[in-house]
């Protein structure tokens, strides 16, 4: 019974989302109050009834209903329940409901939140939304189904897919979704202004927030599922420019663009039409990744969706909304005016340079993932496109943005001091290139080009803190005051230099992993000795043991420095028994922010087992990169400039006072 | 959620054997050689992998490859010989990083000739923009409406204004 309510529920929410996408959009060409507040009403009650659908999905997973094919697929009775309960969203099925979930979560968001917009604006927006959540409820109910019974239901499911059956599946996909389906409001904000032809202040002030918001959760979530990949693959690679990677960084990367450009917009009102092109391609990379990864048109690996309909029912979606909206910007940009005059060299011509950056990135990971669909199309000649390719095309053009970052703050709006921001930044620049000699030194030397990376990295660290540092106006005002002038700083200011500041962090994880890293490969008895980093591990044996639904070996190491032991680790190699599936639990010891990888192989016919230890430098930079880059974007969100609901009196006196000044 | 797949599929390729890429039997006792032979490695596809190189799948065909690589590099050939054999036998979709070709011009090339437009268009609109900063010609209306407030002759108007303002 829940789940045929669960079923029901999704329905209504199909038709309430029909009448979300019309009636407003009618209202609105009319003037019709009463006909616009059916906007905020009906994206409430959808985002209520797809509610309820999940909640009744994740009932049925709960309590292990395996009359429901879905949960008899991918679940089993004796999975621990905060696997049940995340292995919703392990399948295909399940994780279109997640993604139309937090659809419909963000329209409920704009309904509730959107109260001083525009009416038109909103009854727009949300329309908007409403055919966005209208094609993806088809998509469930026409082709992928959760709700689908069997009869006779089976004793016992399937199992979740043992690499899923993790916590970070509990963690991941909801933070990647909240980042990637929250450029969905950038999106239809943009497509409301092309239809309204017009941009005023509102919209202006709403969109960053929202690109922020989504771009947060989006740097946490592809952060978690780099962490995760690191740790079960067991062989402790952290990247892998996978056509399913890219396809959450595409959109990160045109969200990082977006994020900055709506800077420039927000604050002096120039390069409007361009984030509003951004906006629609940061949103259509979204729904390219997703139509990648679910249609299966990648490689038929990746096909969950084995079923051509589903492939050829998100190419229609995909054409639909991407054809759409550029059709709509051609037609509708140029009736945009754009304001805002600035010198090249100015903080607008840095953000500029950013976007230019960025959006080449994007487009370079684009040709590239695409590349081979293409040409074996065309030519039905076959060629592979990977990581080599990825890591130098990206790395390089990466570089001239790293350099530049510490200099956008530093410049002013409208015209910049190139020549004053570096005498502020050449204190920076010298102590980044002395640590990156220290850190060479300590390391024992290595490729020359590792001084420059370091040194790059920290220059990213140090950019940021002067940043602060000169706002505050330390060194040249008395410090108590240039202390309060630093406690009085707008959060968003903290914002942009934590972010800043991870990246660096995020950098230097990576120069060092990738320079210093080592791997040892070797075939250990019971009692024998591998050294890594500096440590030695000294293998006690191996030993069975059973876990709820697995059964594992493991191995016993500990670890010793200079004679000292310091630690001991587990690693072990799982047969899942469901699925007879085997996994890797690798044994991560943490010294700092460096990890030993202890990864168990095959055991050898003389009794020995293969052991590979990786020692990795700094690698928890990375993802302490990521984490801060997140916080940095938290932190600019709680800026009262940007709350949403209420646009402080400040900012509206700002507004009027910018006004004269163009 | 896109992550989830890939560890799905990368261990459901993987499934056959829990170990990992390079063996220590595999290894050769020249460091030098090992680590050439591991920079070709990474570079070289696992032809039944998705998206993995020969040196981070544990597949039968990729241990295969990197006994070749090695045999090959104790024979004595350079980095691009072994390139050379190993594409002549399975083909250009080996190579993780495609050589440039008249198929691949385009993805090569990708990056500088976008950043070359991009470039181009921005200082374009640049100088547009300088540009815009000067007096526009008056429309018709504008003009008719100055005429008649300083009192000319219509027609004779515009020729006025542009040679008063040029010194």
């Amino acid at each position: 019974m829940i789940i045929e309510i669960g079923h029901y529920a999704l329905v209504l929410a199909l038709a309430t989302a029909l009448i979300v996408s019309t009636v407003p959009l009618i209202g609105a060409r009319r003037r019709d109050a009463t006909m616009m507040a059916l906007a905020p009403v009906a994206s409430l009650t959808m985002f209520v009834l797809v509610l309820i659908a999940f909640a009744a999905l994740t009932w049925a997973y709960v309590v292990s209903d395996f009359s429901l094919r879905n949960v008899w697929e991918n679940s089993h009775s004796l999975m621990p329940v905060v696997y049940k309960v995340s292995g919703v969203w392990g399948n295909h099925e399940g994780s279109m409901m997640l993604w139309l979930l937090i659809l419909v979560f963000f329209s409920g968001l704009v309904a509730i939140f959107g109260r001083n917009l525009p009416e038109t604006l909103r009854a727009d927006v949300l329309a908007v939304q409403g055919w966005i959540s209208t094609a993806f409820m088809l998509f469930i109910l026409l082709t992928s189904n959760p709700f689908l019974r069997l009869n006779p239901a089976p004793a016992e499911g399937q199992d979740l897919n043992p690499v899923l059956q993790d916590p970070g599946l509990a963690i991941h996909p909801p933070l990647l979704y909240l980042g990637y389906v929250g450029f969905s409001v950038c999106f239809s904000f943009a497509v409301a202004a092309l239809i309204e032809g017009r941009i005023d202040a509102a919209w202006a002030r709403w969109v960053r927030p929202w690109t922020l918001a989504a771009w947060t959760f989006l740097t946490a979530g592809i952060a978690m599922g780099s962490y995760w990949a690191y740790y079960e693959l067991g062989w402790g690679g952290w990247w892998f420019w996978d056509p399913v990677e890219n396809a959450s960084f595409m959109p990160w990367l045109a969200g990082t663009a977006l994020l900055h450009s709506a800077l420039v917009m927000e604050k002096r009102e120039a390069l409007k039409i361009w984030t509003v092109l951004l906006a629609i391609m940061t949103f259509s990379l979204s729904l390219l990744g997703t139509f990648l990864v679910r249609s299966g048109v990648l490689t038929s690996v990746h096909a969950f969706a084995t079923d051509p309909t589903r492939g050829i029912f998100i190419l229609a979606i995909l054409m639909l909304f991407i054809g759409g909206a550029f059709a709509l910007f051609a037609w509708r940009a140029p009736m945009l005016k754009s304001g805002g005059l600035f010198a090249p060299v100015s903080r607008e011509g840095s953000l500029v340079l950013n976007n230019l950056i960025l959006t080449v990135s994007t487009a370079t990971i684009l040709i590239g993932t695409l590349y081979p669909l293409v040409l074996e199309t065309l030519t039905d000649e076959k060629i592979s496109v990977g990581a080599p390719f990825f890591n130098m095309t990206f790395g390089l053009l990466m570089l001239p943005l790293l350099a530049a970052v510490p200099f956008g703050p530093m410049l002013a709006w409208k015209r910049g001091d190139l020549l004053g921001a570096m005498q502020r930044l050449y204190v920076a620049a010298g102590l980044a290139l002395v640590v990156g000699l220290i850190l060479y030194y300590v390391e024992n030397g290595g490729p020359v080009m590792a001084v420059f990376g370091i040194a790059l990295a920290f220059w990213g660290m140090f950019g940021a803190l002067a940043d602060i540092w000169y706002r505050a106006n330390f060194g040249k005002l008395p410090f108590n005051v240039a202390w309060r002038r630093l406690v009085g700083l707008p959060r968003s200011a903290f914002g942009t230099a934590l972010a800043h500041f991870g990246l660096g962090v995020a950098v230097l994880g990576i120069v060092m992993v990738t320079t210093y890293q080592t791997e040892t490969v070797v075939e250990m008895k019971q009692g024998q000795t591998a050294e890594a980093g500096g440590y030695s591990l000294v293998f006690d044996g191996m030993r069975e043991a059973v876990g709820p639904n697995f059964t594992e070996e493991r191995g016993h190491f500990t670890v010793s420095r200079a004679g000292a032991t310091v630690a001991d680790v587990w690693s072990s190699k799982r047969i899942y028994t469901a699925r007879r599936m085997p996994t890797t639990e690798a044994g991560i010891l943490t010294f700092g922010f460096s990890q030993l990888y202890v990864s168990l192989g095959d055991p050898m016919a003389d009794g020995g087992i293969v052991v590979r230890i990786w020692w990795k430098p700094f690698i928890l930079c990375i993802w302490g990169g990521g984490l801060i880059m997140m916080l940095g974007g938290f932190v600019s969100l709680s800026d009262r400039r940007l709350r949403v609901g209420a646009p402080s009196r400040k900012a509206r006196a700002a507004k009027v006072a910018m006004e004269p000044a163009e | 959620m896109m992550r989830t797949l890939l560890l799905a599929l990368i261990l459901a390729f993987s499934a056959a054997a829990p170990a990992l890429a390079v063996n220590p039997d595999e290894i050769l006792a020249d460091p030098v050689l090992e680590a050439r032979a591991r920079n070709l490695s990474s570079q070289l596809r696992c032809m039944v992998c998705q998206n993995q190189s020969i040196d981070d799948s544990n597949a039968e065909l990729a241990r295969d490859l990197r006994v070749l690589v090695r045999e090959r590099l104790v024979d004595g050939d350079s980095d691009e010989e072994v390139i050379d054999y190993v594409v002549s036998r399975y083909g250009e979709f080996v190579l993780l990083k495609p050589r440039l070709s008249a198929r691949t011009i385009v993805l090569w090339t990708a990056p500088v000739v976008l950043l070359l437009i991009g470039g181009v268009v921005l200082v374009l609109m640049a100088r547009g923009r300088l540009q815009a900063r000067d007096p526009q010609v008056l429309t018709p209306e504008e003009q008719a409406r100055l005429d008649e407030l300083v009192g000319r002759e219509p027609n004779s108007g515009h020729k006025n204004i542009t040679n008063n303002s040029s010194p």
